[in-house]
């Protein structure tokens, strides 16, 4: 069976250009980026190479990109390593409840230490509330940290706005840009961001590499002790060949940009259309404005999510659901709830996110077998017989 | 997670969904908060289940317990449906995965519930006897609480 992939949120397909890139420094150019010789000095050079792609689209310089191994790592380092470093100044450090794990439970680790931390509420699609963060700022504040997108409702963020309120109050300020960057133009400088992480799988690289930018005189303890590798910021031979897969894949993403977002997002709208138009009863989550392109995520009222995404894995189509039971938690996910979304509509959501090799015909199936699933499912449930039995009632 | 194929296969072809019109006893348990509610409806003649349908609001594995459950009660004396534990549901799937056994409970529980009905509309026996026979609980679910 043919597999159909609708998570691009939750990872890509990596780029055959991606791969020919990467290739050689897997085989041939093995050397340590660090080593004198010659293949440990080319190593170096693809390294710091791919450092200047990443600089030259968030517009910052080089020396102010650190690479990791992914968005975790990035998010851990920024927030604990500002967190740590400026402990002097204050303790306080403010985000918004509808952020990724990496960074909500970095500040409940952080909370254990003593640090205090301020969780802004979301509006019903997902907007921060620029008024109840400005009136959270104490003089004990030292960080902010709001996702440019979320992962889950895929809405943006304020960011500027946020930047601007940041530098007013002499914070320092971080984003979680993994599922923004690839997707959106974002200039560090224009932003007012000091920090940021990104990861390279969210756009078509590899897994297990990413990168953290950090404005140059903002101070950050390493997570990693060891070596001196970059910059003395976070110790580790290189992971080379993910380095150069991150430094292309970003490069191609930018290269791209309004080409690819024009045919996701246009995919993407075909789909909620054809979702409005066939099946009743359903709720559209998130902001329809300030929206990355590929995103779209939807309640199906009377049916839970897991029981979805089996049924449409049975059909090769990949995708996920914020319902308590793919969370492998018994809540369902944090995001709809923040938004107000109840329990049981939070239950029946479905994320579907749209990438740069999804096609019309694609979409076309997955219409047509939601339509069949939803149908099944709840014939099958007792919501839909409550529901249909008040409805022939009044 | 991984489903045993017996799972699969009880939520890709669930038997027995439906409802049945003139019921002897319909049991509801769980709630749409923790995102699992069972409904089952039994036919009882003669002391035996003669037919049983269930509709489930739920994940992969409360389909598939649900299912596999109205099988295993179908036929039955009402006695021997009441002796049925969710372990033994969770065995005749070929077991489910940890953070799942609940829905093994609520089937259970679906059960227990639909016989107390029964028993409820026959009139023969109080509710003390029927909450002991029918071994009723509080329902008790750590998905609920604080909800």
């Amino acid at each position: 069976m043919k597999t159909v992939y609708f998570d691009n949120s939750a990872t890509t397909k990596t780029d055959e250009e991606v791969v020919k890139a990467m290739l050689p420094y897997i085989t041939e150019n093995y050397g340590n980026a660090s080593s004198i010789y010659k293949i440990g000095r080319d190593n170096r050079k693809a390294v710091e190479e791919a450092r200047e792609k990443v600089a030259k689209v968030l517009g910052c310089e080089p020396t102010e990109i650190y690479f990791t191994a992914g968005g975790s790592e990035s998010d851990n380092t920024a927030i604990k390593g500002i967190a740590h470093s400026y402990r002097q100044k204050g303790n306080h450090i403010i985000t918004s409840k509808i952020e990724h794990p990496a960074v909500l439970e970095t500040c409940k680790q952080l909370e254990k230490e003593g640090f205090e931390i301020s969780y802004i509420s979301v509006d019903e699609n997902g907007i921060i509330n620029l008024e109840e963060l400005k009136k959270a700022i104490k003089p004990t504040t030292i960080l902010i940290s709001v996702m440019f997108a979320n992962n889950e409702i895929g809405n943006i963020e304020p960011i500027k706005e946020i930047g601007e309120i940041a530098k007013e109050h002499q914070i320092i300020f971080h984003t979680d840009a993994v599922q923004a960057i690839g997707n959106i133009n974002i200039n560090v400088k224009e932003l007012g961001i000091d920090s940021l992480s990104l990861s390279a799988h969210k756009f078509y690289g590899p897994k297990g590499v990413g990168a953290l930018y950090v404005k140059k005189g903002v101070k950050f303890d390493k997570l990693i002790d060891g070596g001196h590798q970059e910059m003395n910021k976070r110790a580790g031979t290189e992971n080379v060949a993910g380095i150069v897969g991150l430094g292309k894949a970003i490069e191609l993403a930018y290269e791209n940009l309004e080409e690819h977002n024009k045919k996701i997002k246009e995919l993407r709208d075909y789909y909620v259309e054809q979702v409005k138009q066939k099946i009743p009863y359903i709720k559209i989550n998130g902001d329809m404005e300030k929206r990355l392109p590929g995103n779209s995520n939807i309640s199906f009222r009377f049916i839970e999510g897991e029981g979805l995404l089996l049924n449409l894995d049975l059909k090769g189509i990949c995708a996920s659901s914020g319902s308590a039971c793919t969370s492998g938690s018994l809540d369902p996910s944090h995001v709809l709830l923040a938004i107000g979304l109840p329990h049981e509509i939070a239950h029946g959501s479905l994320r579907i996110s749209i990438g740069k090799y999804n096609t019309k015909e694609e979409v076309d199936y997955l219409i047509e077998s939601l339509v069949e699933i939803v149908n099944r499912l709840r014939e099958m449930s007792p919501l839909w017989e409550e529901f249909i039995e008040k409805e022939s009632n009044k | 997670m991984e489903y045993s194929e017996k799972v699969v296969d009880h939520y890709t072809n669930p038997r027995n969904v439906g409802k049945i019109e003139d019921a002897s006893g319909v049991g509801e348990v769980g709630n749409p908060v923790c995102g699992d509610i069972m409904k089952m409806f039994i036919k009882v003649e003669n002391n035996i289940i003669t037919d049983v349908k269930f509709k489930t609001f739920g994940c992969g594995a409360a389909i598939a317990t649900s299912s596999i459950s109205t099988e295993m009660i179908k036929g039955k004396t009402l006695e021997e449906a009441l002796a049925l534990k969710n372990t033994d549901v969770v065995n005749m799937l070929g077991g489910l995965p940890p953070v799942k056994l609940h829905c093994s409970v609520l089937a259970e529980e679906a059960i227990h519930e639909a016989i107390a009905d029964y028993y409820r509309k026959e009139g023969k026996l109080t509710e003390e006897e029927i909450k002991e026979k029918c071994n009723l609980k509080e329902h008790h679910c750590n998905a609920c609480e604080g909800h």
